[in-house]
């Protein structure tokens, strides 16, 4: 007979199996066992964190970054309802988490014990799918599938909830299956013919235009390169979500900058006059889409995603290719290869019309802002940051709001998996567990969190976690004393009536810094910007930058509620934007 | 037009509503159901009906079949969105108007009242297959087979003539001819 194991040994044997180096987790009466079951795994390190969220955000972190599932370990009751926003997050931007939470011993379920909850029944929404573990024997099984489930089509969060006497009990552990079709949700069966289909409308398009998203960046880095190969094969203009950032480098000529609500001029008219739309990877959100009515009206629109629930959920196609990106993306250019030669220069000829009208609508330079001499502007810290930080391999986090949007449009990406920001779900307090996670899968690598004020006060216990396990990462944090998009939505759209908008009282970031055991770094002004970002950038420890701001500065283009792509409202050096803007001074 | 107070979008035009019928196959495990529903209701879908039993022992097969309505586009949602849980193994669906289909729901009908008006109640369901399951001087239990808006359409009629209580199975369905769904 082979040996038994306890069900806290098979955990850590599952985890060992599926190559798990680090969990991120807070201990708690109902997972004791499996804590005390640590010590023997030398191989797994644990994070302690000082917030269940905060667990959930450092293995999103980690997860986007190296591409492996973050894993999970939170106790029963409040450590699983407090784990549920991280949880959320990943859901809605596709990250594979894996958590698995302690539960009250299976004869107290159901009671209302101390720290009970019905865990399965709040993260039914917000997971791809979850199990309570009733059985020991179900125990490696669930596991194994666990990991199969989060990592597999889509990725996503999973649950494992488990009562603390089926952490006691013992059974067999079997192996993970090898290359087990996981109940035909693997899709990736899209057909020749839909290719064949893909390149007719490549080759007839006119004024085309590829939109892509973080579906490319879960397809795995290797996506990407397709991507890069695909694009300049066929010479179209390529555009980007929030969250596909870094697909395509940031920096080339075809890349017409990020669109939707606040996205580049050029990218947004490109998306609503052209004749041919390629989504690849990305799902039509209402931020990106605007009015639906009036959404990229004149084209035909194709759309490649793993997730046949994302085709036409939102806008009809005129054709879907269920799969893989880079499977999707390799066949097709492969095809090209074969067939067209690669098109570049007949391509050419076709598209130098749209190019031309392209660059009109990239001479309006939407991105434009006043910058000052008296005080920072926020778009100009992240302008500086990225040039003093673009030598070296840097990885950006960030909090919600404007600070977001303009790190999203001033820091350029040049590779995948080094944006990491939360998009879906919109969670102010992301970006600095998220760091944490991000340094703990790249320690030699900089990271920094691009934060705002308000957001990052959410999390910022977490601050303890970086210094704990020396983890030097810089929280940038672009401080306007305000919830800077709650007052740039107010002032536009409710008269300037900044309800509960401003912080009347804030910490001395400095003296916070200090307080934790890090370093804490001042700039109030643009004189000494470039020093203090060094300073930061050089620092080997973590460090609290708090980079004071224009209060009242808006995040620009934008397009406003309601409003098709073609009709954005641009920033304050535009002339129409003139009457919208730049009265947003008459603040108490 | 006053200016939208809202950074999302305003409600589009609504298409036309189509009832469909939807055939789930689950794993019957506990809380397959609540899945299935919290699918529906999370995502803002309409339960109009909805049966439920295991249907086969040795795989542990449960089929729920639930009456819905939505537009074209909402249904299309429904089907790919229930494909994506776990525990189901396939999903077919059936528009109302489908021929193809066999649709049935059963009631129990609780009538109290003289021997004439129960006398006349049980004539009256003689279309829809009735079957009297107990009887006393002053009440008669009537089970009737028939479609949703057939027995909609007696519980009104039976109203007046002393029908107290009234209990529905939701609608279930099955293919005409020898054809399996895949």
């Amino acid at each position: 007979m082979s040996k038994l194991y306890t069900g806290a040994e098979i955990v850590f044997k599952c985890l060992k199996d599926q190559n798990v180096d680090f969990i991120f987790g807070y201990p708690g009466g109902a997972v004791l066992p499996i804590y005390d079951e640590l010590k023997n795994h030398s191989s797994i390190k644990h994070i302690l964190v000082r917030h269940e969220q905060g667990a959930g955000h450092a293995a999103e972190g980690y997860a986007r970054s190296s591409g492996k599932p973050g894993v999970v370990l939170v106790t029963s009751g409040p450590g699983a309802t407090n784990v549920v926003t991280a949880l959320t997050d990943a859901y809605m931007d596709s990250v594979p988490l894996v958590c698995i939470s302690g539960q009250v011993p299976t004869h107290l379920i159901g009671t209302d014990a101390f720290q009970e909850c019905d865990t399965t029944g709040i993260t039914r929404p917000c997971t791809k799918h979850n199990w309570l573990v009733k059985d020991i024997k179900d125990l490696p099984k669930i596991m194994h599938e666990a990991f199969q489930v989060a990592t597999t089509g889509r990725p996503g969060p999973v649950l494992v909830d488990i009562p603390k006497d089926i952490q006691f009990a013992k059974t067999n552990y079997f192996k993970p299956k090898k290359e087990k079709k996981y109940n035909g949700k693997l899709n990736n069966k899209f057909s020749q013919r839909e290719i064949d289909d893909l390149i007719n409308f490549i080759s007839n398009a006119k004024r085309p235009v590829i939109y892509t998203g973080g579906g490319v960046i879960n397809s795995g880095p290797r996506a990407s390169d397709s991507l890069r190969e695909f694009v300049r094969q066929i010479g179209f203009p390529i555009t980007s979500t929030l969250q596909g950032l870094g697909a395509f480098p940031g920096d080339d000529n075809q890349f017409i900058g990020m669109l939707g609500m606040h996205g580049t001029y050029e990218a947004n008219n490109a998306m609503h006059d052209c004749d041919l739309l390629i989504n690849i990877g990305a799902r039509f959100d209402d931020r990106i889409t605007g009015k639906i009515d009036e959404f990229s009206p004149k084209s035909k629109k194709i759309h490649i995603d793993i997730d046949p629930s994302s085709i036409n959920k939102i806008i009809k196609v005129d054709l879907a290719i269920v799969g893989d990106v880079n499977e999707v993306l390799m066949a097709t250019i492969k095809k090209l290869n074969k067939e067209k030669k690669g098109l570049k220069t007949s391509n050419k000829q076709n598209l130098s019309k749209w190019w031309e009208q392209i660059q009109k609508w990239r001479s309006k330079n939407s991105l434009g802002f006043i910058n000052s001499k008296e005080t920072i502007k926020p778009q100009h810290a992240v302008k500086r940051l990225y040039e003093l930080t673009k030598d070296q391999d840097t990885f950006i986090t960030t909090e919600v709001g404007q600070h977001q949007m303009w790190a999203a449009q001033h820091y350029k990406f040049n590779k995948p998996n080094r944006w990491m920001t939360s998009g879906g779900l919109g969670t102010m307090g992301y970006g600095l567990p998220a760091a944490v996670g991000v340094q703990i899968a790249h320690p030699d690598k900089l990271v920094i969190d691009i934060a705002g004020e308000a957001s990052v006060l959410m999390t910022m216990q977490e601050m303890s976690t970086a210094v704990q396990y020396n983890l030097p990462i810089k929280i940038f944090v672009l401080n306007n004393q305000y919830m800077g998009m709650v007052r740039q939505w107010q002032e536009l759209l409710h008269e300037k009536n900044y309800s509960e908008s401003y912080s009347e009282a804030l910490p001395d970031f400095v003296k916070l810094a200090e307080a934790y055991g890090c370093k804490g770094i001042k700039a109030e002004n643009p004189s000494e910007l470039d020093d203090k970002i060094e300073e930061m950038v050089n620092h080997k420890g973590p460090v609290i930058f708090d980079c004071q701001v224009d209060p009242t500065e808006n995040c620009f283009p934008m397009i406003p509620s309601g409003k098709p792509h073609n009709q954005m409202i641009l920033g304050p050096k535009d002339h129409d934007g003139n009457k919208i803007t730049g009265k947003g001074k008459a603040l108490v | 037009m006053s200016k939208p107070k809202s950074a999302y979008s305003i409600p589009t035009k609504k298409g036309k509503l189509d009832t469909h019928i939807f055939v789930v196959w689950v794993d019957n495990e506990s809380g397959v159901l609540a899945r299935v529903v919290g699918l529906f209701s999370g995502r803002g879908y309409n339960i109009e009906s909805l049966a439920v039993a295991e249907v086969d022992a040795t795989k542990n097969i449960s089929r729920i079949t639930i009456v819905t309505t939505g537009t074209p586009q909402v249904i299309d949602q429904i089907k790919l969105q229930l494909k994506k849980l776990v525990p189901v193994h396939k999903v077919a669906d059936f528009k109302r108007e489908d021929k193809k289909v066999i649709f049935k729901e059963m009631a129990l009908l609780k009538v109290v009242g003289k021997k004439k008006k129960i006398e006349k109640c049980i004539k009256a369901c003689k279309t829809y297959n009735p079957v009297i399951l107990d009887k006393t001087n002053i009440s008669v239990v009537i089970q009737i087979t028939a479609l949703r808006r057939e027995i909609d359409k007696m519980s009104k009629k039976l109203k007046p003539l002393g029908l107290t209580s009234t209990s529905r199975t939701g609608a279930i369905a099955m293919t005409r001819g020898s054809e399996v769904f895949k």
